[in-house]
């Protein structure tokens, strides 16, 4: 029987369980002695807050999905949905101070790392309101201490140990995660990155996100070795379930308790999926079955996993569950609103931000009489 | 280097005095620039193949290591596009990296760090991620190195918007420049000239006060004349003035426009020299498709300085070949002072 929230009356939340131990499934170490813990503690409020932000992503793909079929959002637009456990854990595991660079899957760690669905949503429909200001689009949005989304697989890794340098250099406890895909993971220059951050003993997280697929190619056909957590040789690895946010959050946990010990970089491999193709332009069904696809949803998805948990611990109910959903829909729509009425970006603008810091100077328009001005 | 500065420090008095100027090489001229931003900002460090340690490939880096330690002057693997991507995250995150390219050759592996990572990044964000970050290293022809080591980046990086590209001439140019570039809150691309770092140049008492910086963005005219305007960057500066210092004999006076920076391209003090000469030879090092010279002769058509023009602007280039490895070739494969008379008195119609 469903509990019954009954703080609605009295203001007091009267026998809610407000935390539950967990066992993740499986961990697989590579060069560790011992991984994360095998029990996790949730709270209901982070519990909660999980949910609702994976919920939050989830619905924000989903709207940039119908968006784009409209033809309102154009270009570029890969979509995270099936993965939202992997942004949530890991920003569950680390603190608002710490850095992370990603790939272009990057709307959800967007949000994860403090920007609005308001801002996101209005950058994908190329608005003057968006968090770039509608000259980034879908793959370049940036915040705090957050430094992308980035267009050219594998160039955010180097760039992530570069922030993590700055970590250790400023002398700070902060650390960088440094996330990229299975098909990135063969990129030369991740190697090369593994060999300098183990050198320089850089306080970062390298995280494979393996969904399986690089765009329309298998990790199988793509990768002599898959075992993407051992790929980094000398540096120590752990494989989790990147479905369950849970797992996620204590890797990354672990992860982090290793980096700012000054041990130097640590691999994480997030075994995870996404429910969408590579892209909008990939229908995601012709390298694997819709029954694959139909498989992952119903038995893995992460929102629907963290769910049940709390229903079965009496951690909330269906219907504040239900309060959360109606809640996370109305804040989509508003901002799907804003981001198709919010007007774009006015034409004085194009040539800006060429320099920063500098006064500014003439440009030169697709003709010699077009004389544009660059303001920093 | 630290024992030429004293002897520098305690002869300064008596030099000023007397009024002799100071001769320093570039290499050395970059050295103290390097030093002295060094000491002037702790978030500046070097990173690159053999800075530390071995003093630099060509010593432009020596005994910097030896001041300031492990943490500020990296040695690095030798995998270029790994630790330019370091290098630009650094600057991502507040500090204020150079970063030596060996040769520019080798800028290659690392292109994309360059162009895709530092110099959009300002503009992608709409100007929430500043990227003040200096490339550096030598540039363009050596002497005997061959094809692989010897190519003019000039133009390739001239292309982007959102570099500066800067190339100095002389040690007054390297040690203004560097200076500015490591003050400059952009990626700032720094050629070199491997074949000039050896060369003296006079150095007044202001150029050597350490907040000497010369602007990104300005030409320099080296030479006043009145019959030609010869615009050229780098070591071929040198050529036209040895170039107009024969012809000087004949009764041509040539103006020689140090160029200093490639982009932004100074068109203002080009078209003025221009319509006050009346003709346009441009002499670089790079090879004459889509360069340099091709940028500065488009300008000056669609600009007011092509009413000024008496015959058509000319470009004295590189050959467009690789560079061959024997003496006799290479000496034919790149612009030669008797090629720029040539060029002037053609244009002279003389």
């Amino acid at each position: 029987m469903p509990y019954l929230n009954i703080s609605h009356f009295w203001g007091v939340v009267v026998s809610s369980r407000s935390y539950a131990d967990f066992t993740p499934e499986k961990v697989d170490l590579h060069r560790l002695e011992e991984g994360p813990p095998l029990t996790s503690t949730l709270t209901r409020e982070d519990g909660l807050k999980y949910y609702r932000t994976m919920q939050t992503i989830r619905r924000m793909e989903l709207k940039a999905d119908q968006l784009y079929k409209q033809k309102i959002i154009r270009g570029f637009c890969h979509l995270y949905d099936g993965q939202e456990a992997c942004a949530v854990g890991i920003e569950g595991g680390i603190t608002l101070s710490d850095h992370l660079i990603t790939a272009y899957r990057a709307h959800g760690y967007t949000l994860t790392r403090g920007g609005t669905v308001r801002e996101i949503m209005a950058e994908l429909t190329g608005r003057r309101e968006g968090i770039a200001k509608g000259k980034g689009g879908s793959m370049h949005m940036y915040t705090k201490n957050f430094y992308g989304g980035n267009g050219i697989v594998g160039a955010q890794v180097p760039l992530g140990a570069g922030v993590a340098l700055a970590c250790k250099y400023l002398g700070t406890d902060q650390l960088c995660v440094s996330l990229y895909g299975d098909g990135a993971a063969n990129q030369g220059q991740i190697f090369e990155t593994y060999n300098m951050a183990s050198l320089w003993k850089l306080p970062i997280i390298f995280i494979c996100e393996n969904n399986q697929y690089g765009m329309g190619t298998s990790v199988e056909r793509a990768s002599a070795s898959t075992e993407y957590y051992k790929r980094g040789d000398f540096i120590p690895g752990l494989r989790v379930d990147g479905m369950d946010v849970l797992c996620v959050r204590e890797a990354t946990k672990f992860a982090a308790d290793h980096c700012r010990s000054g041990k130097g970089p640590i691999l994480m491999e997030l075994q995870t999926y996404r429910y969408h193709g590579h892209s909008m332009s990939d229908p995601g069904v012709s390298y694997r079955t819709r029954e694959e696809i139909q498989e992952v949803r119903s038995k893995s998805d992460p929102i629907s996993m963290l769910k049940d948990r709390m229903l079965s611990n009496n951690m909330a109910s269906v219907e504040e569950l239900k309060e959360i959903d109606i809640e996370v829909r109305k804040e989509i729509e508003d901002a799907a609103q804003f981001a198709t009425t919010d007007p774009e970006p006015p034409l004085d603008d194009l040539c800006s931000h060429i320099y920063a810091n500098e006064k500014s100077f003439e440009v030169r328009g697709a003709t010699p009489w077009t004389k544009l001005t660059s303001h920093s | 280097m630290a024992s030429l500065r004293s002897f520098l420090q305690c002869n300064f008095d008596i030099l000023r005095k007397t009024f002799v100027i100071l001769f320093v090489n570039v290499r050395d001229a970059l050295n103290q620039a390097m030093d002295e931003e060094l000491e002037r900002d702790e978030r500046v460090f070097l990173l690159g193949e053999e800075v530390a340690q071995y003093d630099g490939a060509y010593k432009v880096s020596r005994g910097l290591w030896k001041k300031y330690g492990d943490k500020r002057i990296i040695d690095t693997p030798i995998t270029e596009m790994g630790f330019a991507g370091i290098a630009v995250g650094a600057a991502f995150a507040g500090l204020r990296p150079i970063c030596e390219f060996m040769t520019w050759n080798f800028s290659m592996q690392a292109i994309d760090q360059v162009i895709n990572s530092a110099a959009k990044t300002y503009y992608m964000s709409a100007g929430f991620q500043t990227v003040p970050i200096v490339f550096r290293g030598p540039n363009g022809s050596s002497a005997g190195v061959a094809a692989q080591h010897s190519q003019c980046f000039a133009a390739w990086y001239g292309h982007c918007p959102g570099l500066k590209v800067v190339s100095p001439w002389n040690s007054e140019d390297a040690r203004g420049l560097l200076k500015a570039a490591i003050r400059d809150d952009n990626p700032v691309v720094f050629l070199e000239n491997e074949m000039m770092y050896g060369v003296p140049f006079e150095l007044s008492e202001e150029m050597m006060h350490k907040d000497f910086v010369i602007p990104i963005g300005k030409a320099k005219v080296e030479r006043q004349g009145t019959h030609i305007t010869l615009v050229s960057h780098s070591r071929c500066v040198g050529f036209c003035l040895d170039a107009a210092a024969v012809l000087a004999k004949e009764g041509v006076e040539c103006e020689v426009v140090n160029l200093r920076t490639i982009r932004p391209l100074d068109v203002d003090t080009i078209e003025a020299s221009v319509m006050k000469t009346g003709n346009l030879v441009t002499v670089e090092g790079g090879w004459p498709q889509y360069g340099v010279g091709a940028e500065i002769c488009a300008r000056i058509m669609e600009g007011p300085a092509f009413n000024y023009l008496d015959a058509p602007a000319v470009r004295v280039t590189g050959v467009d070949i690789p560079m061959p490895y024997a003496k006799i070739l290479e000496d034919h494969s790149v612009p030669q002072i008797k090629d720029i008379i040539f060029s002037v008195k053609k244009v002279l119609n003389m």
